[in-house]
């Protein structure tokens, strides 16, 4: 029989440490779905979703009740709809939105992800009319999330579409004030995008993927701290064997539950996404982890080092654990979203530019931070540009989800809610970079792209 | 279907015999069992066989839980391979 302890660690990693699957996402290709006429592609859209996810919720809440471990998220992610818009130009792009938000609701998912553009070298047919209408979309759905990757290693940055982008993210703002500016936090744009990221708003389903797969993210900061905590004066060697230990066996959960729901979905398992997750909740930030080892505040000098630290660990541990990784993989630093880090920006122990600094070494980029709400398009598009320089250069990806707090200046509070969670307004450097971002073409790639 | 049980709380008497009464009652096979008391905590693991259960999965953890909640006690079911594939390679 299994070890008493053995099972008693596993309930208090549940019970205690805030263990969870964060999310089972199913990814489903629309590009069967494209028609010349927008309404019949909408109604394609909408029958292949409900026909395909119809029982992801009812499996998910199955298998969360048989073993006994909470999954937070049903989710799903689409090809970027921008492929599929592409054939009948100048149709309103919005419907495709709206079809997706009809989808998510009859199926019961928490999100959908897809709205999105890749347009990391140029823009193809389709992808102009709809990074316009993200706004548009993002303030008249509910579970609708967007993306747009602006650049790449292999391809550069495509400034004309980092310029594009400072103004998109205002007006996700301004057109969602009353709901908290969040058209805006359902918003990611990136660098390196990944095709198989089950996280939102990210989320979507790549042009080389299956017609269908399932992604497993888990999460788990409050156990990586707990186990922390029995090592309080080991050295460094002991503090990342013990987080290595802890991603293999949260790993394993997660993999264990991308099998299970694949199987009972009849549909193929994708990837694990090794993330450790935040949520507002106590016990379960990564800024904490920071902390317990050894830094006074998250932002701290040191806190890079030990970022770096942890999420080289949490992909150590877990690469094993799993038969395929993908998607982000790595700890996110979402500040919104976690309390440790929100304590840190409040009491001005983290900053904009330290945050910069530690997206060069963990999964994700700038994550749910929210500036003074007269902050112009322009340095929207330029901390975009200086994320997606540290994604090129350094082949990883990267991201902003910046929410301008539009009537709202630094040190005021906003709040989200649930698992978006609140956060004060952070400062931004006010110097102009609009003449650099008003000049357009694209960032040519890295000799880092030259590897053949 | 193979899951474990267990059972924490404060130790008095008829815990052993009030969870397998559910389970004889259930139709749900005891395998194993070890129980250990640690300064007062009573800390019970069960192996059981829930295939020939005579009531759905759902019901079974919640006539357990509800047994649970009147006695003070956090009990659990769950799926043996959690454990399995959380902690064997």
């Amino acid at each position: 029989m299994l070890n008493t302890k053995d099972i008693l660690e596993t309930i208090r990693m549940i019970q205690d440490e805030n263990l969870d699957i964060r999310t089972i996402t199913m990814g489903i290709s629309l590009l069967d779905c494209s028609r010349s006429d927008a309404s019949a592609a909408c109604d394609a859209i909408y029958d292949k979703i409900c026909r395909y996810a119809e029982k992801l919720v009812s499996t998910g809440e199955d298998i969360e009740r048989e073993y006994g471990i909470p999954i937070i998220n049903k989710r799903i992610a689409v090809t970027p709809i921008a492929m599929i818009a592409a054939a009948c130009p100048g149709a309103d792009t919005v419907r495709y939105a709206h079809a997706l938000d009809r989808a998510a609701e009859t199926v019961g998912v928490n999100f959908v992800g897809g709205y999105s553009a890749l347009v990391h070298k140029g823009f193809g047919p389709g992808d102009y009319a709809l990074i316009q209408s993200i706004p548009e979309a993002l303030a008249t759905t509910k579970k609708v999330c967007s993306s747009v990757n602006v650049g790449s290693t292999k391809a550069g940055i495509n400034m004309d579409a980092v310029q594009m982008m400072g103004r998109v993210i205002r007006e996700c703002a301004e057109k969602t004030v009353d709901d908290s500016y969040f058209g805006a936090a359902k918003l990611v744009v990136f660098c390196n995008a990944p095709e198989d990221n089950p996280f939102m708003a990210g989320a979507f389903h790549g042009a080389g993927e299956a017609d269908c797969v399932i992604n497993v993210g888990v999460s788990g900061p409050g156990v990586v701290r707990a186990a922390l905590e029995k090592v309080p004066d080991g050295d460094i060697t002991e503090v990342a064997d013990m987080i290595k230990k802890t991603a293999f066996k949260i790993t394993r959960m997660g993999q264990l539950v991308a099998k299970e729901a694949s199987k009972r979905l009849c549909v193929p398992f994708g990837i694990v996404d090794l993330s450790l997750a935040p949520t507002p909740a106590v016990g379960d930030s990564v800024a904490h982890i920071l902390e317990e080892m050894g830094l006074e505040r998250c932002g701290a000098h040191g806190t890079t080092a030990c970022l770096a630290l942890l999420n080289d660990a949490v992909k150590k541990g877990g690469v094993m654990a799993s038969s395929h990784v993908g998607g982000l993989s790595g700890a996110f630093i979402p500040v919104s979203e976690d309390a440790g880090m929100i304590e840190a920006a409040r009491c001005g122990a983290l900053s904009i530019e330290k945050l910069e600094a530690m997206t060069a070494v963990c999964s994700v980029g700038l994550d749910m931070i929210c500036v003074p709400g007269d902050t112009s398009a322009e340095i929207l598009s330029a901390i975009l540009a200086d994320e997606a320089a540290i994604g090129m250069v350094n082949s990883k990806t990267t991201a902003i989800r910046l929410i301008p707090a539009i009537g709202k200046k630094e040190g005021d509070e906003v709040e989200f809610g649930g698992l978006f969670g609140s956060g004060p307004v952070m400062s931004v450097n006010r110097y102009s970079p609009a003449k650099f971002i008003s000049r357009g073409g694209r960032i040519p790639a890295p000799m880092q792209s030259l590897k053949n | 279907m193979r899951a474990v049980l267990t059972v924490i709380g404060k130790d008095m008497v008829g815990i052993l015999a009030g969870v397998s009464g559910i389970c004889a009652e259930t139709g749900v096979n005891v395998m194993e069992v070890t129980q250990s008391i640690l300064q007062d905590m009573f800390a019970m693991i069960m192996l059981v066989d829930i295939s020939d259960s005579n009531v759905p999965f759902d019901e079974l953890s919640a006539r357990l839980a509800k047994y649970g909640d009147d006695n003070a006690l956090s009990i659990r079911i769950m799926h043996e391979d959690i454990f399995n594939s959380m902690h064997r390679i």
